[in-house]
């Protein structure tokens, strides 16, 4: 190119709040962004599991099929499955498209906590309160995990899968890391009962929350803490926390009805957005963009870097790209 | 038939027995031939098709496959085994069934090329050697071959050659020279120029070279007994007609090469030998040309004119075969006392090996047991001397010297005179420490015991008897326990009786239980009851929450510690001395250590090294395939960590057992609204227990760990300073476990008609995991988990209440209070002494592990925010309704302490 590229802009913070989207499915306990960002998930509490347009916030689709409330969906690379865990003990993983269960996996002793997909969704992972971590092969068509991880000595609250590796957090107070290639295990004591936990985009460094209203940001190969955000309360409830798009902010929910926004190398205060009075439990980050989506009780909130009429002209070209996947089904 | 009882002659069995007939066996009616089946060796039906249609089925009906279908040989990636090309032969394709006996392609022991092949060769080079003469066309005998064939000596030719051997050599012991020349005579294989040159150095020869012997081929001359002309050979009938095959015995009738070649057992001569009638005595039939050369062969030159001079060229000088030889060689295979089927290039042996003769182990007597008995050593000096006469008789081992017998058979005393030292002043025996009150005591307790053993009626004492009503009681009233109870009742008075002296010194007091505090603490408390002279001190210094079991065992342990370290007289305890250093087996504890040594770098904020473990984890084959990551350890077959550290008081351990006194006791507690105040007393241990760590960081508003380190370690401190100060029972914590103990004394009646019932009737949850169908997940939830859903399923008549509720505290009521009545137990122990607190405290920690079986699962993770349709709910229904829900009442009620509640809410 030509010309140098421009100096880095000062990043966004999604603070303006875009729509409110109210899910009619009894408590949202996790939303999701799908794996591009056109989309949203919401798990209620009423069992079932529910695809947005996060554009335009019209329900595309009802996920129905699971027997008790729905505590985490992950989606895949081509948007083409979804994978849903739940206080049922059982896993699905659903076909997008027609909203059937293309599998629906037992084998867990507890509720199931959280879900992933590998990156090429050949692998679903599912953490349970039982300890343990199976890992589904979306592939065959056993019904027995590839593996079960149960290193830990209590319930797991949150995984993360990147490309060879497998960040669980733990009510025991450990995040554990998989390094498959290695073939190593990596403990980390952090001391209170994990929350939540993320890699960073850039996959260096590792996000948990913990209990003690503290999230903690270590470095990945080394396990030394690069930073400790505290100020919100987390205390009780699990609640997430993630980091943006560009890994300059840390963020968080807060029993106290705000997300919490640090930044990540200075480690202050950025911003507390008021989200409601309620907890606000989960919160998903685009992966591209500055948008955010936080979810208090029945309803979920998107929220964006500028106010809605920039955002809608913008929607334009978002809705002029290709899409895939979903799109093509909702015409 | 070879199972024929035990006679000393073995048989040879053949085929299978017969089952043996019985008497009065109803005739089986035989199978009729339609239902008879053939299976093969895998178990699978051979079917007959018929003679004309290809006998019995083959694979799986005629097809390559199996029951699941035809399986490829499956697909290997060349990633990782590139170097491995498939080699595939015949074999591959080929049935199990082939390789069998009867196969097509039978499976045979044969040797190796090493000792096989060179045998071989050589003996076919004879043999074409000698077939060659023979020839129709002299030379062949496949020339050609010879020339191409691999150089490769077998192991024979290559052990022979290191021993000396030269290649055209013979084999045997070195000759002299003249010896040599004598061979000669008959002449040698070697052309004609080379023997007279030999013969020209034979003439300067020294006389100490020996040489070699002529290599020379075996020809047994058989003498000419027919008729024929010479080089006539006869008509062989079984080549004519096309036998083709040697036959056993010895053909006279076949010229001396012929048998030479079969002497070989040479297989090419016999395919080389064209069949049909060949022999040329017939000579030429009208229609054919060849006239010319009747008597091919026979010439002149094939005769030896002259008696020893002109070397026929043939080469057959040498020896004669032996007739044992031939024999021998003609049929290797048919050895009379050998069936079985002898190796190629093997023979039998000619000698029996010698068997060895093995013997039988000796029989033992009946009695025997395999085990030694040391025999006392007794000091005839100690014995009365009939018993030693009797010993000596009967073993005739008594020891005769004593000080022979080292220094370990000595006591004290007689060390002591050996090496001239003084005797102590005090007393030799224990009992002469006891004061004479003491001394009589004890015998009035060994009385008292033999007398409980007898009746209980018969006692003397009515102070024993009381006791022993009171035993009598308790032993009634335990009777889940009942093992515990043979020694409750005589031992728990020999311990009161013990202790309840005067001598009896608090600080004095061993620690049996130095440990487990809690334990030591209730230990404490009965020691401090028994000196009191308390009869039921054991009963009501237990714990009441524990279970049954526990309580049976616990009361066995002291009962058994306080009569073993029940106090001394001050003369006997002034011989010992405390240790200064106390063994603090708690802050031995390794994986305590451990984890302190986190916390405290947690606490510092030093996360890095502290902080991590890095373990060797094995992820499955499979996995690593699935996320595109080579495996990280190709050749190992574990899979996950080779040595996992398991929690061992993890309560998914105990998944499966359920202890139905905890769930059952948890259930009426729960369902029963605290409304009296008589009853909190009672449902606080249950609070203490219910806890997990998740609560900790509520409770405390300091870092949580470490307030319940230094709690820990208070109470160690604590536990020091009671033995340090003999009136340090009275610190609070036993004045605790005191006043627990008497409360439980009150209800342990109807404590126990209830786990009577309960032991009747078994939990509800069974009754769930039993009947609920599998959709209902809920019966897996607890019944926190149902109040839970109740509220949520429910219709929403309930709801104006919670909105009223929520009306008066807006914020906390936004959220759903699943159990109610824990929060208000909660409060009550908020409200409560510290010291009961820290007490509860520590309890569950020690007790958390073992009483988590009964826990709810909601506890054991963050708790997930109540959902926000109930509130939407209230909005859309304002119709009240009749009031069956008390949860709504005790919120009303503890409104006042709204924050407690949030924070205490936020806990459960």
């Amino acid at each position: 190119m030509a010309f140098p590229q421009p100096r880095p802009q000062v990043p966004q913070l999604p603070q303006h709040l875009l729509r409110t989207i109210e899910c009619q499915q009894g408590a949202v306990r996790a939303v999701r962004f799908n794996a591009d960002g056109n989309y949203v998930l919401t798990c209620g509490s009423d069992k079932s599991l529910k695809l947005w347009s996060a554009s335009r916030g019209t329900l595309l689709k009802t996920y129905t099929g699971h027997g008790y409330e729905v505590l985490d969906v992950d989606s895949s690379f081509d948007n083409s499955q979804l994978c849903s865990c739940s206080s049922d003990k059982t896993v699905i993983l659903w076909d997008v498209a027609s909203g059937q269960v293309t599998r629906k996996l037992r084998g867990h002793a507890g509720k199931v906590n959280c879900v992933q997909f590998n990156e090429e969704a050949t692998v679903m992972l599912s953490g349970s309160i039982d300890g343990t971590v199976r890992c589904w092969d979306t592939r065959s068509r056993r019904y027995e995990p590839i593996q079960i991880l149960d290193e830990a000595q209590d319930g797991i609250s949150s995984l993360k899968v990147s490309e060879h590796e497998l960040l669980i957090g733990s009510v025991d107070g450990r995040v554990r890391r998989y390094d498959l290639r290695m073939g190593q295990l990596h403990v980390d004591f952090i001391g209170s009962p994990i929350t939540c936990v993320c890699f960073s985009r850039d996959g260096q460094c590792t996000l948990s929350s913990s209990l003690d209203s503290t999230v903690r940001l270590l470095d990945k190969s080394s396990g030394e803490m690069l930073g400790e955000y505290s100020g919100h309360v987390n205390k009780g409830y699990k609640l997430d926390c993630c980091l943006s798009d560009k890994d300059t902010h840390v963020l968080s929910c807060s029993e106290d009805g705000h997300v919490y926004f640090w930044d990540l190398v200075e480690v202050s205060l950025t911003l507390k957005l008021p989200v409601g009075k309620a907890v606000v439990q989960s919160l998903s980050f685009h992966p591209t963009e500055p948008r955010l989506l936080t979810s208090m009780e029945g309803h979920v909130q998107v929220w964006g870097a500028e106010p809605e009429t920039e955002i809608g002209e913008r929607e334009v070209v978002v809705g002029g790209e290709p899409r895939t996947g979903p799109a093509a089904v909702l015409k | 038939m070879a199972s024929d009882e035990d006679s000393d002659e073995d048989f040879v069995t053949y085929g299978t027995p017969l089952e043996p007939l019985e008497e009065d066996e109803p005739v089986r009616k035989p199978v009729p031939v339609h239902e008879q089946t053939v299976k093969d060796e895998k178990g699978r039906y051979k079917r007959f098709h018929g003679a004309f249609t290809g006998g019995f089925s083959a694979g799986y009906f005629n097809t390559v496959g199996s029951q699941e279908g035809w399986t490829p040989s499956t697909f290997v990636s060349s990633r990782q085994q590139k170097a491995e090309k498939p080699n595939i032969r015949p074999e591959d394709f080929m049935d199990e069934e082939d390789f069998s006996e009867h196969g097509i392609a039978p499976r045979e022991i044969v040797p190796t090329d090493d000792f096989a092949s060179g045998k071989k060769d050589q003996l076919k080079d004879k043999a074409r050697a000698v077939s060659s003469l023979a020839a129709l066309i002299p030379g062949d005998t496949g020339l050609l071959e010879e020339l191409i064939a691999p150089a490769r000596s077998s192991i024979g030719v290559e052990l022979l050659r290191k021993m000396g051997w030269k290649d055209g050599q013979g084999v045997g012991p070195r000759l002299k020279r003249k010896q040599r020349k004598q061979n000669d005579v008959y002449g040698c294989a070697f052309p004609p120029n080379g023997s007279e040159e030999s013969e020209d150095e034979d003439e300067f020869a020294p006389e100490n070279v020996s040489f070699a012997p002529k290599d020379v081929v075996p020809v047994d001359f058989t003498p000419k007994v027919d008729s024929h002309g010479l080089g006539y050979r006869g008509l062989n009938p079984l080549q004519a007609l096309g036998g083709g095959s040697e036959t056993g015995h010895i053909n006279l009738f076949t010229l001396q090469s012929d048998r030479t070649t079969s002497l070989f057992g040479d297989r090419n001569s016999g395919q080389q030998r064209r069949g049909g009638i060949g022999g040329q005595a017939f000579g030429v039939g009208a229609m054919e040309e060849e006239d010319t050369d009747i008597y091919h062969k026979d010439s002149m030159s094939n005769y030896d004119n002259v008696l020893g001079g002109e070397e026929p060229g043939d080469g057959l000088y040498g020896w004669t075969a032996p007739q044992q030889y031939t024999r021998k060689k003609n049929d290797p295979k048919r050895d009379v006392a050998y069936l079985g089927r002898i190796l190629d290039g093997f023979t039998l042996a000619s000698q029996v090996t010698e068997i060895k003769t093995v013997y039988p182990p000796p029989d033992l007597p009946r009695d025997y047991r395999p085990v030694h008995y040391f025999r006392p050593v007794v000091d005839s000096s100690t014995v009365s001397p009939i018993v030693a006469q009797a010993l000596q008789a009967s073993r005739g081992r008594l020891s005769q010297d004593a000080p022979q017998q080292g220094r370990h058979s000595l006591d004290s005393s007689q060390r002591c005179d050996m090496l001239g030292e003084t005797p102590l002043q005090g007393p030799s025996s224990v009992f002469e420490l006891l004061g004479s009150k003491d001394r009589e005591r004890l015998n009035e307790i060994r009385r008292a015991a033999t007398e409980q053993n007898k009746s209980v009626e018969n006692l003397s004492s009515a102070v024993d008897r009381a006791a022993v009503v009171a035993s009598a009681k308790a032993a009634a009233l335990q009777a889940l326990s009942s093992r515990f109870q043979s020694i409750a009742s005589s031992e728990t008075q020999m311990a009161l009786k013990a202790w309840s002296g005067p001598t009896a010194d608090a600080s004095k007091t061993f620690k049996p239980f130095a440990e487990n505090p809690l334990k030591q603490a209730r230990y404490d408390l009965y020691i401090t009851k028994l000196k009191q002279g308390n009869k039921d001190a054991l009963e009501s210094s237990l714990d009441s929450s524990m279970t049954e079991w526990e309580r049976g065992r616990e009361r066995d342990e002291f009962v058994r510690a306080a009569l073993l370290y029940k106090p001394s007289n001050s003369s006997l305890s002034s011989r010992f001395t405390r240790s200064k250093h106390e063994d603090d087996t708690d802050s031995v504890d390794v994986t305590r250590d451990q984890e302190e040594i986190c916390l405290a770098a947690v606490k510092m904020k030093m996360f890095g090294k502290l902080t991590r473990e890095t373990f060797e984890w094995h992820p499955d084959k499979l996995l690593c395939k699935r996320f595109n990551v080579p495996d990280p350890y190709p050749g190992s077959s574990t899979v996950g960590m080779p040595k996992v550290k398991r929690d061992k008081y993890s309560v998914f351990n105990f998944l499966t057992i359920t202890d139905s006194s905890q769930v059952s006791r948890g259930a009426p507690s729960a369902s029963k609204p605290p409304s009296s105040s008589s009853t909190l007393p009672h449902l606080t241990p249950e609070v203490s227990n219910k806890k997990s760590r998740w609560d900790i960081p509520g409770q405390e508003p300091k870092d949580p760990l470490s307030a319940f380190l230094s709690e820990t370690r208070s109470e160690v401190l604590a536990a020091k300073n009671q033995t340090d100060s003999p009136h340090a029972t009275a610190t609070p914590e036993v004045k605790v476990a005191q006043s627990d103990g008497k409360q439980t004394e009150q209800k342990t009646e109807e404590e126990e008609k209830e786990e009577d019932e309960e032991e009747v009737r078994p939990p509800m949850d069974l009754f769930k995991a039993i009947f609920a169908s599998s959709s209902d997940e809920k019966s897996s939830s607890s019944s926190e988990d149902d109040s839970e859903e109740e509220k949520e399923v429910a219709p929403p008549a309930s709801d104006p209440i919670q909105s009223s509720a929520e009306t008066l505290n807006p914020p906390v009521s936004a959220q759903s209070t699943p159990a109610p009545d824990i929060k208000l137990k909660h409060l009550t122990v908020q409200s409560m002494p510290s010291a009961e607190t820290t007490a509860q405290n520590t309890q569950s920690s020690h007790s958390a592990p073992a009483k988590s079986q009964g826990l709810d699962e909601e506890e054991f993770g963050p708790r997930l925010p109540p959902p926000g349709k109930q509130k939407k709910r209230v909005e859309e229904s304002n119709s009240s309704s009749d009031d069956t829900d008390s949860n709504s009442e005790d919120e009303n009620s503890v409104v006042s302490t709204s924050e407690l509640l949030q924070r205490s809410e936020l806990i459960f």
